[in-house]
């Protein structure tokens, strides 16, 4: 559906040049919602704003629906943009009009029939919930509402694209929930393509197929959301896990050295990381049937979900003699999970006392 | 006393509010486009266009800077062209209007600023063209913050029409230098002067209540 095709970005300013998209490659599938996760800076706006031409390329290529954006006229750009719906961090609504107006705009601007208008209007107002809102003014209303309003705006001219640049990074987690549900009800329910830019992972795991992450106007890695969750490579994806799955070490371990090699009084730290039906599986239990020598101790544990496949995350401690310490790796090596080794760890026991573990 | 001066207080408060009413007609009708065109011309607007936007800044400036006592008796050649004289009410209204096209101009650009670019980039994102931007979305979005300006525009023609008036133009003005002082009239000067502070309070009262209504923020 969309294809970007080395898409590079300098803007050019007194102060010198930025590039902010230095060659990005991408494909999004009909259908997929796909989401691009970078910090702040990393380029994520000027790229979205690419795939509507409201900022145009340096270089490459943007095919939108078998179309090359790049190469079209204003005339032809304008027909092609209510083919792209998009909505805004900040909403972008107009605040002298009514809900009901803010939603008629781009059909007013098609030049349609107010009866035809008032139906669409209607029906849009009915699928964001918003129908008691439509003669309320923006100013009126909460912040998820003004999204809803800017969501019903964005489908008012039936597209097959919705881009959403930090849609809910303005929202309370509660409304983001709300929000990011009517956006899976409505890719769902319009077969829609949906194009998600964040900062927060969160977003990613709750309505995204597919992910790019992109730092400095390049493209880390992308994958199926399952997999980058699983096996992320990049350190900058590692981190926006972390941030989501609070992969830190309990407080009892933080701070202290990590060694390879075993010291007096310290743990093996392991970090097993679960993905579907093993997440279920009582594999701690069975490592502690099979290997009777070693002591584990469960320091951190969290079950999530991605796309209702249950994703599992555990810190747990072992220590033992070195052979039977050997034997419960190459137990959980062979289970359907995946083994990090963090290494030996020293225990702050001042920190265990001060409860604070 | 009073019946001499009553007629002569109505006809010239009738004289000021007719040539600020129809100079503020006519350079509102050339100053709000005067305006859009600043806005739009300017540097990361739709239609950014540098040596269109410097070259209208750069005249505008010009008049803005000229004194309004001075662009009166400097225009005088215009003046007597366009309404072939150059003393009466109807002539005092050409430099009015000259005056406040600038001004009208520069105050539209200052409101359309306030508009959030990112209304403008929604617009577009939605296939908006120029023009529908600037009808849509420029213009009715900066309403509340025009018609508070219009209202200084009007206040401040209500001053300049009283300098027109000393070259007879009429008005109240006119009333107050001829009877007030050069007759030597205090009272006439007391009652033009109040009639002078009614008038701009209650165009402000009104614009600002005109101001507030629209303002849907
Ligand atoms: N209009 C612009 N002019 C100059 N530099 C810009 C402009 N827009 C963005 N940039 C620069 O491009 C880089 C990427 O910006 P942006 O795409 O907004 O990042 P993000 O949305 O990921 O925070 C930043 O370094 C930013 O300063
Ligand atoms: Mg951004």
């Amino acid at each position: 559906m969309i294809k970007l095709f080395h898409v590079e970005k300098t803007y050019k300013s007194p102060s010198g040049t930025v590039t902010a998209l230095k060659g990005i490659d991408l494909t999004i599938g009909r259908g997929e919602i796909f989401g691009i996760i970078g910090l702040s800076g990393a380029g994520k706006s000027t790229l979205i704003r690419c795939i509507n031409m409201l900022e145009k390329p340096t270089s490459g290529k943007v095919i939108v629906d078998g179309k090359d954006l790049t190469m079209m006229n204003d005339s032809e750009l304008r027909e092609m943009r209510k083919q792209i719906g998009m909505i805004f961090q900040h909403f972008n609504l107009l605040s002298s009009a009514t809900v009901y107006d803010n939603v008629a705009f781009p059909l007013r601007l098609a030049k349609i029939s107010e009866d035809k208008i008032k139906l669409k209007v209607d029906e849009l107002l009915n699928l964001v919930s918003l129908s008691e809102k439509a003669n309320q003014y923006p100013s009126q209303l909460s912040g998820g509402q003004k999204q809803r309003v800017g969501i019903a705006r964005a489908l008012a001219s039936d597209p097959k694209v919705l881009l959403c640049d930090e849609a809910t990074s303005a929202l309370d987690p509660q409304t983001t929930k709300s929000i990011l549900d009517l956006i899976k009800d409505i890719n769902e329910k319009l077969s829609l393509t949906v194009v998600v830019i964040t900062h927060e992972m969160q977003v990613i795991k709750d309505i995204c197929d597919k992910v790019a992450v992109i730092s400095n106007g390049v493209i880390a890695e992308q994958g199926s959301v399952v997999d980058v969750f699983i096996n992320p490579q990049h350190a900058i994806t590692k981190e926006f896990i972390s941030v989501l799955l609070s992969n830190e070490l309990p407080v009892a371990f933080r701070g202290n050295k990590i060694s390879q090699e075993e010291t007096v009084g310290s743990l093996l730290l392991l970090r097993l990381t679960f993905l579907g039906e093993s997440a279920d599986n009582p594999v701690i239990a069975e490592m502690i049937r099979e290997v009777s020598g070693v002591d584990v101790t469960l320091l951190f544990g969290n079950l999530d979900q991605i796309h209702g496949i249950p994703f599992g995350r555990m810190i747990i401690g072992i220590s033992g003699a070195e052979e039977e310490v050997e034997k419960a790796l190459n137990f959980l090596k062979h289970e359907d999970l995946k083994l990090e080794v963090i290494g030996y760890v020293q225990r702050n026991y001042s920190a265990f006392d001060k409860g604070t573990w | 006393m009073f019946n001499e001066i009553i007629p002569l207080l109505t006809k010239a408060l009738g004289e000021t509010i007719y040539m600020v009413a129809v100079s503020m007609t006519i350079a509102t009708a050339f100053g709000i486009p005067l305006g859009v065109l600043l806005n739009v011309t300017g540097k990361g607007q739709i239609l950014e266009s540098p040596i269109l936007n410097k070259t209208i800044g750069s005249i505008v400036n010009a008049i803005r800077s000229i004194p309004f006592i001075i662009l009166m008796v400097a225009i005088i050649p215009l003046t007597r062209f366009i309404v072939g004289s150059a003393i009466g009410t109807t002539a005092a209204m050409v430099p009015l209007v000259i005056a406040s096209i600038p001004f009208i101009g520069r105050q539209v650009e200052t409101s359309l600023k306030e508009v959030p670019y990112g209304l403008i980039e929604a617009a577009l994102a939605m296939g908006a063209t120029p023009f529908q931007i600037i009808t849509k979305v420029l213009l009715p979005e900066s309403m509340p913050s025009i018609v508070a300006q219009l209202t200084t525009v009007i206040i401040a023609l209500v001053g300049e029409s009283a300098m027109a008036g000393a070259i007879g133009g009429g008005g109240l003005g006119d009333l107050a230098i001829r009877y007030g002082y050069q007759r030597f009239r205090p009272e006439i000067m007391i009652a033009t002067v109040i009639i002078l502070i009614i008038l701009v309070q209650f165009v402000q009262f009104c614009g600002n209540r005109l101001a507030n209504r629209l303002n849907k923020k």
